[in-house]
This record gives structure tokens, sequence and C-alpha cells, in this order.
């Protein structure tokens, strides 16, 4: 049998824009200028984003891949997906590929629910004659029946995606692609959506290649992973051997986050976190600020910033947001210092870190995200327990004010 | 089970890609209808908008070049003669326009999902074409209204005249939609570059009321004249000049053979820019 994915020292290179992706006709023309005096030749500055990635992916092997952000991880499905081309070597897929870049992807919100599961549906590959047969399946999945007929802009963000996902779901290539989709939506849904695919996968040999920061959902998932780093596959092998590699390699973890790369999108621009004692250890019970800096080149309408508390189990604890309205304003251009302030940091002791997501309340768009930030520790330290055990490992995730009353009867 | 054999490489070479288009002509249909329905369900009086804009403009230049400044347009009246240079223009416009800034619009779905590229500026010149089909019901209402004899030859005529604005508009439109996406200051020349265009279409004026030869050769590169000779010819007894027809066409199918080359040489790394 031959691999469902064959890559062959499979490279791509980006060429570093200094500032936008995209170029200013002026620059090109000024810059021509200053060339015909100068006669020197800017070369852009580049980096390989893959290279030399030698793959083979059997028909029916479910595969994931794991690493930090930039590691290539969706540069190599982008490939694979042909949405951009390799710089160097070549790729034999065989079979029909299903790309889960994202969920939704074409959904327009002045159609209804189930115009929009006809445009999706084409977008992702589907023949009509296809969507007509599954579409009683994609509506009853996706339990949004009685609103099917209805401009999706009245949708509210979970029944989009319930919708999303329900026509991804029904996509029935041979090999299938998803990055980070999982990470959104409700949980329930989520584990109906993994079900689903899993069990077509297994049912119908279907290839999978699983892209996602979600460890555990890799694990449930696949049976093979590789570990991406700086564009290179550095440990390839079965799922929990691959994910423990993985854990070893990320404590070489900086205590701040500092972004230098410049970006045409709102992005952000550092993290710290200010715990109360130095070197990002904080104790339980005490205030708790996180700063964000963000920069926005241009004027947006309703920017939103969260973050995300996430515990070692790659669980969040916490999650707090702020979406630009009246009273705040960050959606001017302009560069921003946004703190998070916790009066009473009560979760309990452990290493933590955070996830902060900078997108656009109105389109969905997610501009940046940086995961796994500024990891801290909450200690117990100098917090009576109270009794002769101790501050034990795993007792709680968190403790919240209480009182006993104790009454005899 | 049929098996899709997919090679990725880097790119060399230059296909047109007709076949992939062609197992992709659905997609094709679902943009445009995307586009149409859209487009109309935003807007409260929805399709009179495609007919009312060229007929306001119609009674705009009649009232001035066949009231105040008199411009002789032979057997056509003035009317018929503006109204088809209005539809014929709208639609050129409308689709380089629309073209040109349908890959920056679509952005969000490029950099997702691979289909042939050509298709996104391909389907907003076919939005274009369902809005002149509007118009041409008018227009052909008006004629009869006028009383404005139509020569048979007409169903050579229209097609022909219809064909060469949308060849124009597909090679100008796709040679835009890249040049957009990689120089984002590229969309102001458009509308300024459009007036230009307009103004040496002969939209309001008959290009026989210009005396200079040089001039006429001029703007006989314009594929706008030579689409409205071929559109205005079965409506009066005008004598065409052959040289000036064939200028217009080389033109066009050299603007087609750019925009497309140009168009293909850079969409792969749409994705990228976008």
């Amino acid at each position: 049998m031959k691999p469902a994915i064959e890559i062959r020292n499979l490279g791509k290179e980006y060429k570093l824009a200094e500032q936008q992706p995209y170029v200013a006709l002026r620059d090109v023309i000024s810059n021509g200028v200053k060339n015909i005096f100068t006669t020197k030749l800017k070369s852009a500055e580049k980096f390989w984003a893959l290279k030399d990635i030698n793959l083979d992916i059997m028909p029916g092997e479910r595969v994931g891949i794991i690493g930090r952000n930039g590691a290539g991880k969706s540069t190599l499905l982008k490939i694979i997906s042909r949405i951009t081309p390799p710089t160097t070597g070549h790729a034999t897929i065989r079979g029909r590929v299903g790309s889960l870049l994202e969920v939704g992807t074409g959904f327009h919100p002045e159609l209804t629910g189930r115009e929009n599961i006809y445009l999706n549906g084409s977008i992702l590959g589907l023949k009509k004659a296809e969507i007509n047969k599954q579409l009683e399946a994609i509506i009853d999945f996706s339990g949004v029946e009685k609103f099917i007929d209805v401009p999706l802009k009245h949708y509210s963000s979970g029944m989009q995606l319930r919708l999303a996902f329900s026509v991804a779901a029904h996509l029935e290539p041979e090999i299938l692609l998803i990055d980070e989709v999982l990470a959104v939506g409700d949980i329930e849904f989520q584990k109906k959506c993994i079900g689903k695919m899993g069990e077509l996968s297994k049912e119908k040999g279907r290839t999978i290649l699983f892209v996602s920061h979600d460890l555990g959902a890799v694990l449930r998932f696949t049976t093979y992973c590789l570990l991406l780093e700086k564009g290179k596959i550095i440990f390839q092998g079965n799922t929990e051997d691959t994910i423990n590699a993985y854990h070893k390699k990320k404590e070489e973890v900086s205590l701040e986050y500092v972004n230098i790369k410049l970006s045409s999108k709102p992005q952000i621009n550092g993290i710290r976190i200010i715990t109360s004692e130095p070197y990002n250890i904080h104790i339980h019970g005490k205030p708790l600020k996180i700063e964000i800096e963000i920069n926005v080149p241009e004027n947006k309408e309703k920017l939103a910033l969260s973050c995300q508390l996430m515990n070692t189990k790659m669980q969040s604890t916490l999650h707090f947001w702020i979406v630009d309205g009246n009273s705040t304003q960050f959606n001017k251009k302009g560069k921003y210092l946004v703190e998070c302030l916790i009066p009473k940091l009560r979760l309990y002791k452990g290493t933590y870190s955070l996830n902060v997501y900078l997108g656009e309340d109105r389109g969905k768009e997610v501009f940046d995200y940086i995961e796994n930030a500024t990891p801290f520790e909450i200690s117990m330290s100098g917090i009576d327990p109270g009794h002769s055990f101790g501050w034990q490992d795993d007792s709680c995730l968190y403790r919240e004010e209480h009182a006993w009353h104790i009454q005899k009867k | 089970m049929e098996k899709f054999i997919t090679n990725i490489s880097p790119p060399s070479g230059f296909s047109l890609g007709l076949k992939e288009l062609w197992q992709y002509r659905e997609l094709f249909y679902f943009f445009t209808w995307r586009d149409i329905k859209v487009k109309y369900k935003q807007t409260y009086l929805g399709i009179l908008w495609a007919l009312l804009q060229p007929l306001g403009m119609m009674i705009i230049f009649t009232f001035l070049f066949s009231k105040t400044w008199k411009i002789d347009t032979g057997v056509i009246s003035y009317p018929i003669f503006v109204l088809a240079g209005l539809i014929c223009w709208n639609l050129f416009n409308a689709s380089v326009s629309h073209a040109a800034e349908s890959m920056i619009q679509n952005a969000n779905i490029i950099k997702k999902i691979y289909f042939p590229r050509l298709i996104i500026p391909g389907s907003s010149i076919l939005v274009a074409l369902f809005d002149f089909i509007m118009g041409f019901i008018i227009f052909i209402a008006f004629c009869i209204f006028y009383k404005q004899s139509i020569h048979w030859t007409a169903i050579f005529y229209f097609p022909a005249g219809i064909f060469i604005i949308l060849v124009a508009a597909f090679g100008a439109g796709t040679f835009l939609a890249a040049l957009n996406v990689k120089f984002r200051d590229f969309r102001y020349t458009i509308s300024f570059v459009m007036q230009v265009l307009f103004f040496s279409s002969q939209v309001i004026y008959p290009l026989q009321s210009i005396q200079q030869s040089w001039l006429k050769y001029i703007l006989a590169m314009n594929p706008m004249n030579t689409a409205l000779e071929l559109f205005r010819k079965p409506l009066s007894d005008n004598q065409s000049d052959l040289n000036a027809l064939l200028i217009g066409l080389t033109i066009t199918i050299f603007i087609l053979i750019v925009g497309i080359l140009y168009f293909r040489k850079t969409e792969a790394y749409f994705a990228d820019l976008a």
C-alpha cells in the first residue's frame, strides 16, 4: 500500500517583511528611485518556516502535530492543503483532502443557515448533490433546526460554530486536516465532534492530521505524533512519547513575553505578570496583576482581549476578558497597556501560565494569540493549612472563602 | 473509488488550469449566487438599484446633450444612444472594480482553503453581468417605446459587444486583483483610471463626432470603443472603421493575456501576502 501522504525534503521559506506583509506602491517607487542612484539591492531577511521535512503517513493513520507557536505546524498543513506552495521539495497526496484549517470559512452573516450550509459546503469541496444528500443530517447534527432559515447574523456565536462544525463533520474526504478547531466552542459539542470524526476515521479508514495545543485532545485522538521545532521534526513516535518529549522541551521558557516582530494586524507586544513575590512566584490569596501591551496599527471596531490561566494539564482554570466598549477604549490606532487586577487569586498551588488572545468581537477574528506565556508558580507557603496533612499536591484546583457552622441537636 | 492524486511542488511553468476550473464549476456558481443574493438582500429597493442608476444617468445626459449642447447621433435618438452606452459602461466598470477588489474581500477564504483563484474575479464579473441583464431588459423596453428599429444582425452584434466587454474586463480585473493584493495603495488609482476611460469611451458621445483622425486611432485602443461600436451597430446606419475595430480587438486580447498571466504567476503567493 502506498502512503496517503508522502513528503520529501519539503521546505518553506518566508521573506521577513520588515513592517507589513504586503508592499506599498509608493515604497517600491521611492526605493526604485533610490536604487538607480545607489545600485544596491536590498535583500530582505529570510527564514525557513519548514525545512527538510520527510514524512510518510499511511492510509487510516491518525497523526498529531505538536510544537510551540511558530514551530511550523500550521505551515505544514497549509502546504498539504495547497493554500501556500512549498519553496523546496515535493509532496504527493493520495486521496481527496478536506481541510479544517478553520471551520465556518466563508460563512456570510446575511445568508440564512441553510444557504450558508451550501456555500460553506461547496467552499470545503462538497458537490451540490452531496450537500443535498447530507442536508438533513447536517441540520440535525448542528442542533439549530429551528433557526435554519434565519440569517446567520441573528445566531449566537455558539450556534454559528455548531453549524460550521456540523458541515465540517459531514465532509467525506479521505484525508482530513484539522488545525486548532477543537480549541473553541462548548465542551459538550466538542466531544460530540471529536466522537463523530474519530468514529468516521476509524470506520472508513480515514487519514487524519491533527494540529492542536490541546494535548489532551491529541492524546485521545491520535496514535502517532510529530514534534516540530523551528521548522524541523525533532521527535516522532507514539503520541505519549512525543508529548513527554514536548514537556521536556517546554521547560526552557522565560518569565516575561516580549514580541519584537511587527505586524500589520493588532498584536500583543508584551505580557508580564506581577506576582506577590519575585521570580514569578505568587502566594495564594494575594493580589495578582496581569499586564498586557498591545499595538493597534489601525482603527478597529470592537477589539476583545481575553486571557486564560492554564494549569499544567492544559486546562483553563480562569478566564478573563474585556471587550472594547463605551467606557474602555483601545480600538483606536495606538499602543496600550491593559492591566487586569485580580484582588485575591485563590487558585491552588501549582504551575500556571497565560494564554492571551486578541481579536475582534464582531468578525470573530483572532488577530494574535500567545499561549503558555509567563509561567508562574502559586505557593501556599505561609498559609496555615489548619491540619497536620499539609498542603498536598492536586488536592483541589481552587479555594473559596467559606464558613463552617455547627449546631448541636 | 475514484482516486485523487495531488502533487505539490514549488510553482513552475504556466498553465491556465482550465481542467481544474471545470472541476470547481459549482464553486463558481456559489460565489456568484452569494454575491448577488447578499447585494440585493442588504438594500431596500433591491434589484431596482441596478435599473435606477443607468436610468438616472440617461435622463441627466439626455438633458445636457440633446437639449442643451446638441450632439449628433444620427438616426439613433440620443436617449437610446446614451442608455446603450451606459449599461455597457456599467458592465465594464462594475466588472473591473469588483474583480479588482475581490481578492482582498475574500482574503479570509483564500488564506484557509485551496481552490482555483481565478474563480473569485471571475464570479465578480458574473455578478456584474447579472445587473447588466436587468439593464438590458429596460434598454429593449426603451427601444420599443422610442420606436427604435433594431436590425436583425443584433443577434450577432449585441453578444459580440458584450463579449468584448467581458473579455477586457476579465483581463483588466484579474491584473488589478493581483496587483491589489501585492500593492495595497494601488486601489486608489483605479477609480481615477476608470474615469479617464469613461470619457475616452464613446458612452455619451459618438466617436464620429471627433474630427482628428490620429485621436480616433488612439481612442480605438480603448476596448470599450470597440465594444460600443459593435453594440450600437444594429441601431444605426453608420459605417464602422474596420482598422479601428481591429486595433481594439488586438488590445482586448492583449489585456486578457497579460491579466491572466500575471494573475496565475502571483496567485500561488496570495495566501502569504493577503
